[in-house]
């Protein structure tokens, strides 16, 4: 048997009977990321659709210069609250979120001809209260809009008149881009989950084997030691892959527990999606293993390659903030830089658009070649005399 | 047969191994002897090849460690100072791991771990994984391990550190069968008893240096030590003067 498939074997059997590799690699990792995923989604939805059909309570000073105006308000859904004594002093302690204030002048200004004037005492650093305020304005505009319509019309005027210019809105975005939004991060979940499921092997079969003090009589052996770490990685990437894998299921399993129809939007995590995402995260699973590995055969002890890897964790995070921060668009050099490649792939793939065979050559090869260079470092630092000796 | 040339080796400004040669010849034990530190251990390592020298040369039965490294680990058994099990693999299963990457056949790799384990009469602990093993069901299974592919020459690196006394006089009879059977050993220690009752040549390292290379007899002899601690003190304190 080839020296380096036996030392595959030996590692995958080794680390399946270690509970916490189990549970950390095949369970907590692939199946947390997409239930949070679900509840969080679920959670927002809940709260934005509830937000725009429910009774918006908003506290008015000097509701009874202007009864009209209230009670159109109170039809588009305003409840009246009792006004603070202080609705400045009122918004910023944060007691409430938005106060109308109807002056004392409204009705003359009114029947004068004149724009009357309202106030909406707001605060625009609190993000959760921008719902409120638009939702307040929008009303207030609807009414305005109402009665200068009104006006016109009295004056044997067209409303039309006063509307020379419209600015139609024609978004383009498929139901599926609109969900893409939302799910930008799902590239990252990806990365982690197959970064989580390899990690605890990087670590053991590097600076836990050399802990444990099993390396030096292991290099005494007649194979050449990058066979022994072509088998090691074998066996990183395997448990990464299935992690990944499950991870993939998991999310288009939980995929149906989001309601898009709600959303107005199209998600389709299905085989044809888990399949793209397997490919282009193959040779990144890979280099993944193999960087990994590396870092872990720079640390003395199992402690300090965890400590070092947690670090690690951060990196692919990276592409994901960069493109929800400064969006840009997709060049083909782009889908060869590693992780960059993932994330704009896989997001093609959520907004439902087909993935051309050259961003995925591009991806592949890019990703490939990055986890060869990794594989030759790591060899280099396997060779080293330094590595198999425990001190 | 294992013959070492003038091997050299430091770590930075430490110089561990300075011109080491001996010799250790089939069907004969022979005895690494020398205080802690001495420079055993790296001896031993550039033996298995796990350290390249700086100059000199190993060979294993004819074979240049430089320029055949695995066929040198192909002919040598190691039990190395490191004695590392996978503790989450029973014991036999440490042993089929290291037969399979001397590329053992199964029916092979089968006969091989049945013969040591009797031999070694592990047979009650075979089965178990090696998470909780004694200091001597360890040793044991390193040893088999070590044996598995059937090597010509075996180099044990202080083979009965941390043994109790049946433990020992146990390992010794196992060595002693070695022996019979023409193998070579080659093991460290830094225990005068234990290179009395096991060694037909000792070879004496301090300081980095080989300081006497005889049969224990002739050592005493040489010195007119009345023991052969008061020899061994007698060379190492030599050597002491010597390397101030």
């Amino acid at each position: 048997m080839h020296a380096a498939l036996t030392v595959f074997l030996k590692e995958v059997r080794e680390n399946l009977r270690d509970r916490r590799t189990l549970v950390n690699a095949l369970l907590t990792g692939p199946l947390l990321a997409p239930v949070l995923f679900v509840a969080l989604i679920n959670v927002q939805l809940h709260i934005e659709l509830d937000k725009a059909g429910k009774p918006l309570p908003v506290p008015v000073v000097g509701a009874a210069n202007a009864p009209n105006l209230v009670a159109a308000l109170v039809q588009m859904g305003m409840v009246v609250k009792p006004a603070p004594r202080d609705p400045e002093a009122a918004v910023r302690q944060q007691k409430a979120d938005v106060v109308l204030r109807i002056p004392a002048g409204y009705a003359a200004h009114w029947s004068r001809g004149e724009p009357a004037e309202v106030e909406l005492i707001y605060d625009s650093s609190r993000r959760d209260t921008h719902e409120d305020v638009s939702r307040l304005r929008d009303m207030v505009k609807r009414y305005a809009k109402i009665v200068g319509a009104q006006r016109l019309l009295v004056r044997g005027l067209s409303p039309a008149l006063a509307r020379p210019l419209v600015a139609a809105d024609r978004d383009q975005a498929t139901p599926q881009a609109r969900g893409a939004l939302i799910f930008s991060m799902l590239p990252y979940f990806f990365v982690l989950t197959a970064f989580l499921g390899g990690m605890y092997l990087a670590i053991d079969t590097t600076a836990g084997e050399r802990e444990r003090q099993s390396l030096e009589p292991l290099f005494a052996n007649p194979v050449p030691r990058r066979r022994i770490l072509l088998g090691k990685l074998g066996a990183t990437t395997a448990f990464a892959l299935v992690s990944l894998a499950l991870s993939v299921v998991a999310f288009a399993i939980a995929g149906r527990f989001i309601d898009t129809s709600r959303l107005d939007m199209v998600l389709d995590l299905g085989a044809h999606f888990a399949t793209f995402v397997l490919l282009l995260m193959l040779p990144l699973v890979l280099l993944l293993a193999a960087l990994q590995t590396l870092v872990a055969a720079f640390a003395k002890s199992y402690r300090e390659a965890q400590t070092y890897l947690s670090l690690l964790m951060f990196v692919p995070v990276l592409p994901s903030v960069l493109l929800i921060v400064v969006p840009v668009k997709a060049q083909l050099w782009m889908y060869a830089v590693p992780l960059l490649g993932q994330q704009l792939g896989i997001m093609q793939l959520v907004r439902g658009e087909a993935l051309g065979a050259a961003p995925v050559a591009a991806c592949l090869a890019g990703t490939a070649l990055a986890a060869l260079l990794a594989i030759l470092a790591t060899m280099r630092v396997y060779a080293s005399e330094r590595l198999a000796i425990s001190g | 047969m294992i013959e070492v040339q003038n091997l050299h080796k430091s770590f930075g400004a430490v110089k561990a191994v300075e011109d080491v040669s001996f010799s250790a010849r089939d069907g004969e034990i022979t005895g690494l002897l020398g205080p802690n530190g001495a420079g055993k251990t790296t001896t031993l390592r550039m033996l298995y090849t796990l350290m390249k020298p700086e100059r000199g040369h190993v060979l294993v039965d004819g074979r240049d460690a430089a320029s055949d490294p695995l066929g040198v680990r192909r002919a040598l058994g190691v039990l190395p100072d490191a004695r590392g099990l996978y503790k989450r693999l029973t014991a036999r299963e440490n042993i089929e791991y290291f037969g399979r990457l001397h590329g053992l056949d199964e029916a092979t790799l089968r006969r091989r771990c049945d013969a040591l384990i009797a031999a070694l009469d592990m047979a009650a602990i075979a089965g178990r994984r090696t998470e909780g093993f004694s200091q001597g069901e360890r040793v044991k299974t390193a040893i088999a391990r070590a044996l598995v592919h059937d090597p010509k020459n075996l180099i044990l690196d202080e083979p009965t550190n941390g043994l109790d006394v049946m433990a020992t006089r146990a390992m010794r009879e196992f060595l002693f069968g070695l022996r019979a059977e023409g193998r070579c050993v080659l093991f460290s220690s830094h225990i005068m008893q234990e290179v009395v009752a096991l060694c037909d040549r000792v070879v004496v390292i301090a300081h980095g240096r080989v300081v006497a290379d005889a049969a224990p007899q002739a050592l005493r002899e040489q010195t007119g030590a009345a023991s052969l601690e008061d020899a061994f003190v007698q060379i190492i304190g030599r050597s002491e003067i010597r390397a101030a």
